[in-house]
């Protein structure tokens, strides 16, 4: 097990490297060090001369994939991409357009990203595998037919809706709770309502359509037939066998969104005005600022791949069958 | 007057042609036509079927441009500058301007504004829109006037679907007489068809005419009237969930066909890339690219000669962009199923007889796939559709000129404090983009039923 969780970090380095490579080939793409040289300088003249001495004190004066003029291994570290990777592989993502550390905000704005987005998954997952229990309890009647028809209505219609449907009705026509805002502790509990509550219930159409279609592919096999004919009942075949078994296509899906968990979510955050990375990255977005878009993209799909290794861990622990070596 | 073709009008157009054909190849193959015809056998599915065509002849007909030149009689007009043939059609709607927001079928503006009259007196009211409703005598009540305006619109659909019918009915006659006596009928839901397509042809000629008397859907903060907009809308909806699929399918097809058929160092390549993409953030690799984009187009102004011309490119970076980042799933599985398919008897044959790689992939081995590429292409509109009014919401999506719901929903959401609220570009967006995804998504699950062997019900 152990060997084999090195093994998996080991093969995530050059898909990190890869993602690095797409980063920065996009970004100096758009923003080479001479813009870059030229925008904190200022707008006052700027000749050459100052634009190169403005490279070499910020160490962009290398070039940006090959060093044709170092010796040996040199050729490839003293370059831009190399020095750039290197320090994002330390986590140390620099400083923003405004002058402040990244690496310090995300610690701080993760927070309340997962205050939203925990409870949403957590939430979530239960309502929709309960539902999609029940209705496969239901299989075949009007009532399955009704459910699932609802479900394509609420998968079909844009997440935007919810959350300005549910801003006004529950906010400014009922004043059950505030519009937006954010507090630390218990007492932000009364903002986090609604926004949670708008994210389980938009994600309810598609997930009970999901997770009904694998109980029912579990539920044609021939084992359950054999519970069934030896007189185990619906409910019992439902919780013992086919919950269980459904429980391996499930993983797939849901464990490696957990770590992710910690990047929020742009649209929700920014609605509600919660201070977490996916309003931080919007604004970033928005400001066109090109270091926070990077060090979310480089955290996100760390996030993604330790995913990754976690649900080939949660293999083992619910499929007995399933070694990893 | 002159045509403009816009890049993203040639690739419509040439969607349009790859459909036919597809069409056209259905309708050679015994196999294919069944399975088509079970999928329309389903009345969900042809209901569908009429709305998605509808929006897609919206997206067309917004799809050729002229360059209108002021010459002699048109110069009071002002009618310069480019327009789609779906802008002229509706002239009156891009001309009859309000001063600002005013509620569907209203006379007067939403809100009040102060006013002088010659005495120097000010007062407050609600001032008489300058085109909604203007018809009416005074006192008149509108919904008696909407009431009698029905008449017209419900004859002209009548006399529409009376034509057709009659058209189709001919050729039905010609069918059943040619018919041997053994072949089974067919059992095409018609009577849901022609239901969906009356009620939307008849829903399109009354929003028409009513046009031409009233704000039908209200009009905007500038007083643009909102119908024009949510059908000015339709195709920039439609051609973000079209196109993309036309990017990403050569990408999807070549390198998933390829890694899973020539494995070894190949497939690890592939592989490679694919999870690499994968692991970056949807909208985050999105809009780090479309930030990109834009600097670049600010930076090469020059490069575009109007407007218009920039707001199309930037509609197709943004197709690219998501073509580019969305080719990842179907890959995986085209992979998967090859190198299931690479093993089957009938594929070791014919490298025992000889035949190229190319020739294996394209007789064996590419029929074998289609299923999936279907199911993956009508599963990813309806996604894509909903994609766009987000990431215009974030910023990244279509130029902010282009009329599209994600704008509309953005500029609305402004207005969301308002009291009373301005609910009408909001809902009249999210009605048209929920109407296409439900069709779309009802559509998808017919085709995958049918055509996924793996599918239970």
């Amino acid at each position: 097990m152990f060997a084999y969780i090195v093994r998996r970090v080991l093969f995530a380095l050059p898909i990190l490297i890869g993602v690095n490579f797409i980063t920065f080939a996009l970004f100096f793409m758009a923003n080479t060090p001479d813009d870059m040289a030229r925008a904190q300088l200022g707008a006052k003249q700027t000749t050459p001369a100052m634009i190169q001495s403005w490279k070499i004190d910020h160490g962009y004066d290398k070039p940006l994939f090959f060093n044709a003029e170092s010796p040996g291994l040199a050729k490839v570290q003293e370059t831009l991409f190399v020095q750039e990777s290197m320090k994002l592989f330390a986590f140390d993502f620099g400083q923003s357009d405004s002058g402040r550390q990244i690496t310090a905000d995300i610690y701080e704005r993760m927070w309340p990203s997962l205050a939203i987005a925990l409870p949403t998954f957590v939430i979530g997952l239960v309502t929709n595998i309960a539902l999609a229990l029940l209705i496969v309890l239901f299989r075949g009647s009007t009532l399955d037919t009704a459910t699932m028809m609802v479900a394509v209505a609420i998968m079909s219609i844009s997440g935007l809706f919810y959350i300005i449907a549910g801003q006004v009705l529950f906010s400014k026509v009922w004043h059950w709770v505030p519009i937006s805002g954010y507090t630390e502790g218990w007492e932000g509990f009364k903002f986090l309502i609604l926004p949670i509550f708008i994210g389980v219930f938009s994600g309810i159409g598609a997930g009970m359509r999901w997770y009904r279609s694998i109980f029912l592919e579990e539920m044609n096999k021939d084992y359950i037939r054999t519970a069934r004919a030896k007189g185990l009942s619906d409910i019992k075949v439902l919780f013992g066998h086919v919950l269980q078994n459904g429980m391996l296509p499930i993983l797939t899906g849901v464990v490696v969104v957990i770590p992710t968990l910690f990047m929020g979510s742009l649209i929700m955050e920014s609605f509600f005005g919660i201070p977490g990375l996916g309003s931080y990255t919007l604004d970033a977005i928005n400001a066109q600022d090109f270091g926070i878009v990077k060090a979310m993209v480089f955290l996100g799909s760390v996030l993604y791949i330790i995913g990754l290794i976690l649900t080939d861990i949660s293999y083992t622990l619910f499929d007995p069958r399933v070694k990893l070596a | 007057m002159s045509f403009v073709w816009l890049w993203t009008d040639l690739m419509v157009w040439s969607l349009l042609f790859v459909i036919l054909a597809g069409i056209r190849s259905i309708k050679n193959s015994e196999q294919a036509r069944k399975q088509w015809r079970s999928i329309f056998e389903s009345r969900v599915a042809m209901a569908s079927m009429v709305i998605l065509t509808f929006y897609f002849v919206f997206a067309l007909l917004g799809s050729v441009h002229v360059q209108l030149t002021s010459n002699g009689e048109n110069t009071s007009e002002k009618r310069q500058g480019v327009y789609s043939v779906l802008d002229l059609s509706l002239i009156h709607l891009i001309e009859q301007t309000e001063r600002t927001y005013s509620a569907p079928f209203a006379t007067h503006e939403y809100s009040t504004s102060l006013n002088f009259d010659e005495n120097g007196q000010v007062s407050q009211s609600y001032l008489v829109l300058k085109h909604g409703g203007q018809h009416l005598t005074n006192g008149a009540s509108i919904w008696l006037d909407v009431l009698v305006k029905t008449g017209l619109p419900l004859l002209v659909t009548l006399g529409i679907m009376a034509l057709l019918l009659m058209v189709h009915a001919y050729f039905r006659f010609k069918a059943f007489a040619l018919r041997s006596i053994n072949d089974k009928a067919n059992k095409m839901p018609w009577k849901t068809a022609y239901i969906s397509f009356f009620s939307l042809l008849f829903l399109f000629i009354w929003f028409y005419y009513m046009s031409h008397f009233y704000h039908v859907l209200g009009t905007d903060k500038v007083g643009q009237d909102v119908l024009l907009q949510s059908i000015k809308s339709i195709r920039t909806g439609v051609l973000i969930g079209l196109l993309t699929t036309l990017v990403m399918l050569p990408l999807a097809l070549i390198l998933g066909i390829s890694a899973g058929y020539f494995k070894g160092w190949v497939d690890d390549v592939i592989q490679y890339l694919y999870t690499t993409l994968n692991s970056i953030p949807g909208v985050l690799l999105i809009a780090a690219a479309v930030l990109v984009m834009q600097v670049i187009i600010t930076n090469n102004s020059d490069w575009f000669g109007s407007t218009e011309e920039r707001a199309d490119l930037r509609l197709l970076f943004l197709i690219f962009i998501l073509g580019l980042t969305s080719w990842t799933g179907l890959c995986r599985l085209l992979r998967a199923e090859t190198l299931k398919i690479s093993q089957v008897e009938y594929v070791s044959a014919a490298k025992a007889f000889g035949l190229g790689p190319f020739k294996i992939i394209k007789n064996h081995i590419l029929p074998n796939l289609m299923h999936l590429v279907l199911i993956a292409l009508v599963l990813d509109f309806s996604g894509l559709v909903l994609a766009e009014a987000v990431l215009s919401y974030v910023g990244v999506g279509v130029d902010p000129t282009t009329a599209s719901w994600g704008n509309m929903i953005n500029q609305a959401r402004l207005e969301m404090a308002r009291e009373p609220m301005v609910w009408w570009s909001l809902f009249s967006a999210f009605v048209f983009m929920f109407t296409l995804v439900l069709a779309a998504n009802l559509f998808s699950d017919r085709v995958q039923t049918v055509l996924d062997p793996r599918r239970v019900n």
